[in-house]
């Protein structure tokens, strides 16, 4: 999903010359369509994602709507305070893009897996947090973070996500969407995991079982109408992330049916500790969670 | 634009941190005093601003890094016209515009600050914004000695070099101290103007409290073209008052009653 991500965010910086993307040296052989498209709206600043924030301020500050790319914790975690401070709290339109989000990167070892990232950056102010589950999602979702010119944080996986809508689709930040119907369970995902849950729900099916799939492509702020709709139409909810399950997604979700007075059946499929320092492929590492569907069984 | 005497106003700007650390029970004032002579000549003679128009676009930007001198950074900016003078009776006041950091809530402040090496690497974002847009504006960073031990202001020295941001500024308050003692104690920093030669930085050396070399290199064309400038201006922290000078114990100290109508007879500006 980077590449279509990066050449939507082409088309629309060619339309807004405010628009300009910033790497900290990442993102060989995705963003030269970029730069060789727009040279005068793009500057990699070197590896330094704290001045890269800074200096990502600083043109915000000056008229420019700035897109920062990043992996996984680099564009976050590294410059957290620069991005608090400089970016948050004077409410700048910066929009960070970090690619190899959760487990994408898992074999390359516990510094390249953001699994904290999206809890963190959704406790920043004025901060919109987006996870896209696919390639549609992201794509629409990236221009609805520009237009909002105000700080925002865009978690993508890596290449060769696949379609998981279908085209045309209503992707509106914020909302999150049934992916299917079902009576007994419902699966709220974030995230290219998103995937796993469908197929959880094939397999729950199979075993008698009726699934209802939702996808909460935006991260914060959460669509608490949509997770209290969920509670109050099945017996159990499990949230599903790519991501520590220690304020995270299904974190957030809990709050909200706590809010609301709802109390279903509830679990957090997500990243444990048990998985800190295990090395191994994206599915490899997901698989030795356990299994979606084996986690929604057991509430029922 | 009417010629302004720095000179004086540096001398009513100390005054005016005086009594509203002293009103508040505030610290820095030794901070305040050192860096008084660089801001009287940077918004009495250097930059172009309107305070009429804080939002000027091709107004110069000053980024004050080192945030915990915002006193006189009020001072100044009332001084200037951008707040009213009595405003400065409401620093550190509840409910007020005047944080005890350097703030955006006041008027003509162009980045809140107070945690350390945040500055410089945004207002070498500001002057990136001028160069792609071909616009005159310059930016300018006040940094502290001790805040040069954090490694985002290297991170920001290293890309303004190499992006060729001419029209970047930034002026170190070299008083030789900081926080715990003196800079040669902590963290060394000799021989600093180096380190920024080595870093493809043009460089004044000067005394920070002369004000014709400070107007003579701010006003300037940079010393080595095409690449960013550094005003190592060595300073004294607690400036002006004899018995607030070179002394650590002002960066975290008051003046009681006494203490500032000392300061003020030093200074000659009344209570
Ligand atoms: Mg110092």
């Amino acid at each position: 999903m980077r590449t279509e991500t990066i050449d939507a965010l082409t088309a629309y910086a060619r339309a807004n010359p405010d628009v300009m993307l910033l790497t900290a040296d990442l993102g060989y052989s995705v963003l030269e369509r970029f730069a060789e498209a727009l040279p005068a709206q793009y500057a990699n600043v070197g590896v330094c994602e704290q001045a890269m924030a800074g200096i990502a301020a600083g043109l915000a500050l000056s008229g420019r709507r700035v897109v920062l790319y990043s992996i996984a914790n680099f564009p976050t975690l590294r410059c957290l305070e620069q991005l608090r401070n400089d970016v948050c709290h004077h409410d700048l339109p910066v929009t960070v893009i970090a690619v190899g989000g959760g487990l994408a990167y898992g074999a390359q070892g516990y510094t390249h897996h953001g699994v904290e990232d999206l809890g963190i950056m959704a406790m920043l102010p004025n901060m919109a947090v987006a996870c896209p589950a696919d390639p549609l999602e992201a794509m629409a979702l990236l221009p609805q973070l520009l237009e909002r010119r105000r700080p925002a944080y865009l978690r993508l996986g890596r290449a060769g996500e696949p379609a998981l809508h279908q085209a045309g689709a209503e992707i509106a930040l914020g909302r999150a969407i049934w992916m299917r119907r079902g009576a007994d369970i419902a699966l709220l995902a974030t995230g290219p995991i998103l995937g796993r849950a469908l197929r959880a729900a094939d397999a729950l099916a199979a075993r008698g079982v009726s699934a209802s799939v939702a996808s909460f492509h935006t991260f914060s702020p959460l669509d608490a109408a949509l997770v209290r709709e969920a509670a109050s139409s099945h017996r159990a909810v499990l949230t599903i992330e790519e991501h520590s399950v220690e304020g995270g997604f299904g974190s957030r979700v809990a709050e909200a049916l706590l809010m609301a007075g709802q109390a279903p059946r509830f679990g957090k499929f997500g990243v444990t500790d048990a998985l800190r320092g295990r090395i191994g492929s994206q599915s490899w590492l997901l698989d030795t969670l356990g299994s979606v569907e084996d986690h929604a069984q057991a509430l029922l | 634009m009417t010629r302004i005497d720095t000179r004086e106003l540096a001398r009513r700007l100390r005054g005016h941190a005086l009594r509203m650390t002293h009103r508040a029970r505030a610290s820095h004032i030794g901070s305040c005093l050192s860096m008084a002579d660089i801001l009287a000549v940077l918004y009495g003679a250097v930059l172009r601003i309107d305070r009429a128009r804080p939002n000027w676009p091709d107004r110069d930007r000053l980024v004050v890094s080192k945030g915990h001198a915002a006193a006189i950074v009020y001072a100044a900016l009332a001084e200037t016209g951008f707040l009213p003078i009595r405003e400065l009776d409401a620093y550190s006041a509840d409910g007020g515009r005047l944080a005890g950091h350097v703030t955006k809530t006041a008027p003509g402040v162009e980045l809140s600050t107070g945690s350390l090496g945040h500055g410089l690497p945004v207002a070498a974002g500001m002057a990136l914004a001028a160069q792609r847009a071909g616009a005159a504006w310059r930016g300018f960073c006040i940094l502290s000695d001790g805040e040069l031990d954090e490694g985002s202001n290297w991170e920001a020295v290293q890309f303004a070099q190499h992006f060729r941001l001419s029209n970047l500024v930034a002026i170190v308050d070299y008083n030789k101290i900081q926080s715990f003692g003196s800079v040669a104690e902590v963290s060394d920093l000799h021989p600093l103007a180096d380190k920024f030669r080595a870093f493809n930085w043009g460089v004044h050396e000067l005394d920070g409290h002369d004000h014709s070399a400070l107007q003579a290199a701010l006003s300037g064309p940079p010393p080595l073209a095409g690449r960013p400038t550094v005003v190592v201006a060595h300073t004294i922290k607690g400036k002006g008052v004899s018995f607030m000078e070179g002394q650590l114990a002002w960066h975290y100290k008051n003046p009681d009653a006494a203490q500032l109508e000392a300061a003020l007879a030093e200074l000659e500006v009344g209570a």
